[in-house]
């Protein structure tokens, strides 16, 4: 099973570079979502583990999450994908459409990989599948996104491999025989080199922070997603940096057994508080509604790994919050697309009045807005207040302050944009073009927020179980 | 064999300030090309043992660092030519000047990191951290397309110096898979330099400010 869900998106990515028609060739993409999250549902709901290759690969809890979300996210844009390209037919999709595929493989091979090389070789293929997915539009500023994108991607994923190596070496200068497997590594953690550790720690959360996009090492992230169309977009903002975020996740869960906690906590806090900050400063006066988008995925960034620093509930709150931040980023930039594309333009000098234009997407634009700043009844507001709840009953009570302040400056900032977007009313040239709402291009926009609010009034049993167990993985009692 | 390690890594160092003050692309190149090779030596010298899994690594290196990646980058270089020069915007001066600050830092950082075992020159480190720090200066500070995946070569160089400490730990899937991942990626970006030559008749990443705030 391991090695199907793995391979069945890499040998359908092959299907689609031999498929010759340009306008069935799409199709894959909803087929590969369905046959990948049928076989997750099995994966998730059968209760023997699931491991191969000799503890290389495995399903833990953490990794279940994380499977579930990428899962969900990749076959709810699937069916948007064959309606977009639709819109696109002078454009040859063939390697649009192997990439997206590739992709979806190469993010369950990071959840599934035991071992950090393979890991690491994973997140690294995860950028190269990206990078012509970026360039679609083949204008001169995608070429400039992409161009950032996979040589600050590169650079940052060049450290990382450094910091796998300075971890590796912390477990022979201990005398213990040097390994990278994960599990090996968590149980001779307290025996392993401080100061490599140390070392590597920092290493890798710059390195694979700079694939989450967490300040400082976010600026590649404005350019791509403001170039990459919204379906892109979504799946990079929900599903990449999930894969990104599981990755520190790995480290950190290494520093927690060693035991390390306070010094990987106290540099999750500070990084998580401070990618928080520097958004919201780009939030303000923003007039690029898919950067703004950008920023907004930064923001919530450093939520995911300011809750895992404060550790605990805020812990909880954090997986949580990954997943209901997924789920409404795929509201956001599927809607934002429609608009762009409406429009011919993401800046609010030209967009005006999207509610009268788009009578659904400006709708869902503006509902998804309320829901990822944290309004109820979304799911974001559940797992932001989760977090707040986390630090302020663990006493940080000056991080909670912040943490407050700093969403409320966001509410604000991306709030002057998003109504500048969706009020008004439409320029008669933006009438004029040949974009409408339909079907196709919306309903996956609807399930997406139907699923946010869903998580906001009730969250499955089965999914607070799965929490409750990654966070019990996670935080591991040396 | 293994007391060949100390003067390869001598040269690999001084290489870096081959490539930090060369003002021309080829020099430039052919300094990486020289420190792939290197690299595919250094690692049958660590090993001690001639195994067949040991050979097809060093020569897989070899071939990928020391011929396939610098003929695509020479390619490059005819392909999209306008000019032959490096078109620093620091200074060679100061670059070499940074690049010895640099590794002087790396020896000094390296001390606070205790290396346990006695087999290994104590050489590797140091020389790995400063190829890192090379890698990032020319990186950061040279604007022409090729020079900054020149840059990341030397900085992956780096990295794989530090890996020679490694040997018995790192797999031999995960090493490959990490000189294919390193291939792909010289490779697309050598596509997206050809587009970017195409798009503005230039190959200088100076080009490339219209998005930002």
């Amino acid at each position: 099973m391991v090695f199907l869900l793995i391979f069945v998106p890499l040998i359908i990515a092959v299907a689609a570079l031999v498929v010759p028609s340009n306008r069935w060739r799409p199709w894959l993409i909803p087929l590969a979502g369905v046959i990948h999250l049928g076989m997750t549902v099995w994966t998730l709901s059968c209760a023997h583990p699931v491991a191969g290759l000799q503890g290389w690969l495995a399903l833990d809890p953490l990794g279940k999450l994380v499977l579930g979300l990428i899962s969900v996210i990749f076959t709810i844009c699937g069916f948007y994908a064959p309606a977009y390209l639709a819109l696109r037919p002078e454009r040859q999709n063939r390697f649009f459409c192997a990439c997206l595929l590739g992709m979806l493989g190469m993010m369950t091979l990071v959840v599934l990989s035991h071992h950090l090389g393979l890991m690491w070789v994973a997140i690294e293929a995860t950028t190269l599948c990206t990078a012509p997915l970026l360039f679609f539009n083949h204008s001169a500023r995608s070429l400039e996104a992409t161009w950032k994108y996979l040589l600050i991607g590169s650079v940052g994923i060049a450290l990382a491999l450094l910091g796998s190596f300075f971890l590796a070496y912390s477990s022979l200068h201990a005398g213990l025989v040097p390994t990278l497997l994960l599990d090996d590594l968590v149980k001779m953690a307290p025996q392993l080199s401080r100061p490599w550790l140390h070392a590597a720690f920092v290493l890798l959360l710059v390195g694979y922070g700079t694939k989450m996009g967490l300040a400082p090492m976010h600026t590649w992230k404005p350019d791509a997603y403001g170039e990459a169309p919204g379906l892109v977009g979504a799946l990079l903002a929900g599903g990449v940096t999930s894969c990104a975020f599981l990755s520190i996740l790995r480290f950190y869960q290494i520093c927690l057994a060693a035991p390390e906690a306070a010094f990987a906590r106290e540099i999750l806090v500070f990084i998580g508080l401070f990618s928080m900050a520097v958004a919201a400063v780009f939030m303000v006066r923003q007039r690029d509604f898919k950067r703004m988008l950008a920023y907004s995925s930064v923001e919530h960034m450093g939520i995911l790994v300011l809750g895992i620093g404060l550790g605990g509930l805020a812990a909880f709150g954090a997986l949580l919050h990954m997943i209901t931040n997924g789920v409404t980023k795929g509201v956001l930039f599927l809607s934002a697309g429609n608009i762009h594309r409406a429009y011919g333009s993401k800046l609010t000098d030209d967009v005006r009045g999207a509610m009268r234009r788009l009578p659904v997407s400006g709708v869902t634009f503006l509902a998804g807005f309320l829901i990822v700043t944290g309004s109820p009844p979304g799911g974001p507001f559940i797992s932001e207040f989760t977090i707040l709840t986390g630090a302020i009953n663990g006493g940080h009570y000056a991080v909670a302050a912040l943490y407050l302040a700093v969403l409320a400056i966001v509410f604000i900032g991306m709030g002057t944009t998003v109504l500048r977007v969706v009020q008004g009313v439409p320029s008669p040239q933006a009438a004029s073009t040949a974009y409408r709402d339909r079907p196709q291009l919306v309903i996956p926009i609807l399930i997406f927020l139907g699923l946010s609010i869903l998580l906001g009034l009730y969250i499955p049993n089965s999914l607070t179980t799965a929490l409750h167990d990654a966070v019990a993985y996670l935080e591991v009692k040396p | 064999m293994k007391d060949f390690i100390d003067p390869i890594l001598v040269v690999v160092l001084l290489l870096n300030f081959v490539a930090l003050g060369a003002s021309r692309l080829r020099t430039l190149i052919q300094a990486v090309a020289v420190q792939g090779i290197l690299l595919g030596f250094m690692i049958v010298m660590a090993h001690g043992s001639f195994m067949i899994w040991v050979a097809l690594m060093a020569g897989a290196t070899v071939a990928l660092k020391g011929v396939v990646i610098p003929r695509m980058l020479f390619h490059a270089v005819r392909e999209v030519v306008i000019r032959r020069e490096v078109e620093p915007i620091v200074g060679f001066v100061a670059s070499l000047f940074l690049g010895a600050v640099g590794t002087a830092l790396a020896l000094l950082f390296s001390k606070t990191l205790p290396i346990a075992h006695d087999h290994m020159s104590s050489l590797v480190v140091p020389a790995s951290l400063s190829t890192v720090l090379t890698g990032f200066l020319i990186l950061t500070t040279r604007s022409k397309a090729i020079t900054q995946v020149v840059g990341y070569l030397i900085l992956e160089n780096g990295v794989f110096i530090f890996g020679l400490l490694l040997m018995e730990a790192i797999p031999f899937l995960v090493e490959l898979g990490v000189l294919l991942d390193l291939f792909v990626a010289i490779f697309v970006m050598g596509i997206i330099i050809h587009k970017i030559s195409r798009e503005f008749s230039s190959v200088s990443t100076s080009m490339l400010s219209e998005l930002k705030e």
